[in-house]
């Protein structure tokens, strides 16, 4: 392999608070060397990144690839594809596939299969409970072998209290976090968005804030109990924010992502029956979205996670209450970042950074999210200040289910590197200027 | 105001104007007045083709329409569901692109899901009419209402009316608050808190907690339909208590200040929402109802469907229109 050279970029390294000119040297799939006009080694490649920002590269810990079983929405391939086309470098895919990855024999097919695509890292993530079911406990121990990351039964909640005690103490063992997607299922049960003043116009069954909170507040008191590490995803509603702000401040071992459609969007995205606008947990009231904003910004949220979830145009075309829950977010994530968060203000370049890599990075123990001499070369390039349009047919997923097709957003990945090749480089007839 | 101005589909009273909602009671004056002659039609669609297409179990409604498109001189299908190709598994987006390669004219469509009417709207060329969508709107139900009441009451402007029941679930409620609220009516809502979203207070809607606040305060009421699958859902512990505390008796009305008038979309649960002496009685314009909703879904297809100036003419020609 040969050698790459990053010239002249804006360096932002949350991991190691750095934010500067610098060139980066990549050897070996490694990062070399990190600084000034580091000279040019014979045959290496050059990257120009005069302009741009050089950063480590985007980590995901939520998303959904389809495969095995609806390689009709997504595969490994196309997802991981997805993925550094949106600046992310790692990525860690949820387990409600058919069949559901809950054993080291799936999560084995998982790895075997991000190889093969050599784009994003894809680490899986094993189920907590055999087939989902919420019953049994998965082997975590032969499935952390196997190359997984943490254990969920994302899609559903673990229902029962006492799986998911433990569930978080057997964690424990293994230093995995247990990821748990906050539903209580009686009070959601049927509901096609947030119940508020639209689900009441639109005649749609409503989700109550309350649905998640409950479970919030519910796995907060057995991570108190057990001392496990709970992940709390896509947090969408201002009373879970504030359940895990007096968590963090007990010092309990809590974690949360965010989506960019939370903080973007809100409940009026679904009027006129969009079916692009339908997600669970789903989109909340203006003072949740504002939230969910301020937890990003003093770190009540760890970390930005997509949840990318693609569905065939088909799933999507019918009636809202019928259409699955979900859309694509890996390649608009950044945009929306910049556009929503940096640009208003609410945080800098490298504390947005921080949220999509180094954070995510360290809360799920994964390699990456640094630019440290010696990391693995996981990096992205992009342009902070490109405005773009986002068109369906002009993204690398093989579903396009986006609420955000037509909107302008800013900031866009041009070069994506995994271990030191470059994974993605978008073609110049691709940057399109809105 | 052209009659192009309503647009291409009504899917809801929502989305109209006041003026765009007094245009179809205004119609539907005259359309009144054919369904009395002794030769009930006119030849305001004639060639135009109709499908009714019904998902859901309907009779007032679906004979309503098929009243009305004849009695314009269209020519009409009825679609049931059951044995058609929705049986066997097509989409509503398939089902809406056969009807359109059909090059047909009209769809008024009865769907369970809430928003089907849009979707079918946004797929296809036809005018589309929302013959109750889910738990969203029946416009048509709607304008039948503000008509009977315009009727009753000579105008609309400062009138109160309470709608009482599953206002939650009811497509009916919807489609009354936004036509009411758009022609300055008061509007109140009463029934169990369980059926009573919060969230009608932000568009303007009075919550009356008891039935006796209902009664005490409206001019009339609008007595909604409660569904027995409500009680196994665990929204109200029985109708035997439903009646007891929301149903509406004689004796309650008769403790009212005034003379109120009693609304019902039918059909109606004697002895659970509504006591079968008030249904039957000189309060109750339940009857009128049904007479005025052939008038409106007349204006409503008439306007749809581009309007003209001629419709009162008699039928020419010979035929079997005679």
């Amino acid at each position: 392999m040969s050698d790459l050279l990053i010239r002249g970029g804006r360096v932002i390294d949350p991991s190691r608070q750095t934010d500067g000119l610098a060139d980066v040297l990549v050897h070996e799939g490694r990062v070399e060397a990190v600084g000034r006009n580091i000279p040019v080694p014979p045959g290496a490649a050059i990257i120009e990144a005069a302009g741009k920002v050089v950063a480590p590269g985007f980590v995901d810990v939520h998303v959904h690839f389809r495969e095995p079983g609806f390689e009709h929405a997504e595969t490994i391939a196309t997802g991981a594809t997805s993925a550094v086309a949106g600046g992310f470098t790692a990525v860690c895919a949820m387990p409600n596939t058919d069949p559901v990855i809950d054993s080291a024999a799936t999560v084995g097919f998982v790895v075997r299969q991000s190889i093969r695509a050599g784009k994003a890292r894809v680490f899986p993530i094993g189920a907590v409970s055999v087939g989902q079911r919420g019953e049994q406990l998965t082997e975590f121990g032969e499935m952390v072998e196997a190359g997984a990351v943490a254990v969920s039964d994302d899609g559903k909640p673990v229902v029962s209290s006492h799986l998911m005690r433990t569930a978080l103490e057997y964690a424990k063992t293994f230093g995995i976090p247990v990821a748990d997607h906050c539903e209580d299922m009686s009070l959601a049960h049927g509901g096609a968005m947030h119940e508020g003043v639209v689900s009441v116009r639109l005649g749609l069954k409503g989700i109550p804030s309350a649905a998640e909170e409950i479970m919030v507040a519910r796995d907060i008191i057995l991570a108190e109990l057990t001392g496990g590490h709970v992940h709390l995803c896509h947090m969408s509603t201002r009373g879970s924010v504030e359940l895990i702000r007096r968590a963090k401040e007990k010092g309990l071992r809590v974690t949360a992502e965010a989506t960019p459609h939370h903080f973007t969007l809100t409940h009026h995205r679904c009027e006129g029956y969009d079916t692009d606008a339908k997600m669970n947990p789903p989109l909340r009231e203006e003072a949740d979205r504002e939230a969910i904003r301020q937890g990003l910004r003093d770190g009540t949220i760890d970390c930005i996670a997509t949840d990318h979830a693609p569905h065939h145009y088909d799933a999507k075309e019918r009636e809202f209450d019928q259409a699955p829950n979900g859309i694509v977010g890996l390649e608009t994530a950044l945009g929306l970042g910049i556009r929503e968060l940096v640009s208003t203000g609410l945080l800098t370049l490298p504390e947005l950074i921080a949220r999509m890599s180094t954070i995510p990075a360290r809360v799920f123990r994964l390699p990456g999210g640094t630019l440290a001499v010696g990391a693995p070369a996981d990096l992205v390039v992009f342009d902070p200040d490109r405005r773009w349009e986002v068109r369906k047919d002009q993204l690398h997923s093989r579903s396009a289910n986006s609420p955000f097709a037509g909107e302008v957003l800013t900031g866009q990945a041009e070069t994506t590197v995994v271990g030191g090749k470059v994974a993605f480089q978008r073609p110049p007839d691709r940057l399109l200027d809105a | 105001m052209s009659p192009a101005a309503l647009g291409k589909d009504l899917v809801g009273l929502e989305g109209l104007t006041a003026d765009q909602i007094r245009l179809i009671l205004d119609t539907a004056e005259p359309f009144k007045e054919v369904s009395e002659r002794p030769i009930k039609k006119v030849p305001a669609l004639r060639g135009k083709t109709i499908v009714n297409l019904f998902f859901e179990a309907s009779t007032r409604t679906r004979i309503s329409f098929e009243f009305a498109e004849k009695r314009l001189s269209a020519d009409t299908v009825n679609v049931a569901v059951a044995g058609s190709s929705v049986d066997k598994g097509e989409t509503l987006v398939d089902t809406a692109r056969n009807l359109e390669a059909m090059r047909i004219d009209m769809v008024v469509i009865r769907h369970g899901s809430s928003g089907a009417a849009q979707f079918l709207g946004e797929r296809i060329r036809s005018n589309v009419i929302n013959a109750g969508d889910g738990t969203h709107e029946h416009p048509t139900q709607g304008l039948l209402d503000l008509l009977t009441l315009r009727d009753c009451f000579g105008k609309l402007e400062g009138l109160k009316v309470a709608i009482c029941g599953d206002v939650l679930h009811s497509r009916v409620a919807r489609s009354n608050i936004w036509g009411l609220l758009k022609l300055g009516a008061e509007v109140g809502v009463c029934g169990p808190a369980t059926l009573i979203p919060r969230e009608l207070a932000e568009l303007g809607v009075t919550t009356l907690p008891r039935i006796e606040d209902a009664i005490a305060w409206a001019d009339a009421l609008n007595v909604l339909r409660l569904q027995l699958e409500r009680m196994h859902a665990g929204f109200i512990p029985s109708m035997r208590e439903y009646n007891r505390v929301f149903g509406v008796s004689l004796e309650r009305l008769e403790r009212a200040p005034k003379e109120l008038v009693i609304l019902h979309p039918g059909p109606m649960n004697r002895g659970v929402e509504i006591d079968s002496d008030v249904a039957d009685g000189p309060h109750s314009v339940i009857l009128p109802q049904v007479t005025n909703g052939v008038a409106v879904r007349m204006a409503v297809l008439y306007l749809l469907a581009g309007g003209g100036p001629d419709w009162r003419a008699p039928m020419a020609g010979g035929g079997d229109d005679r």
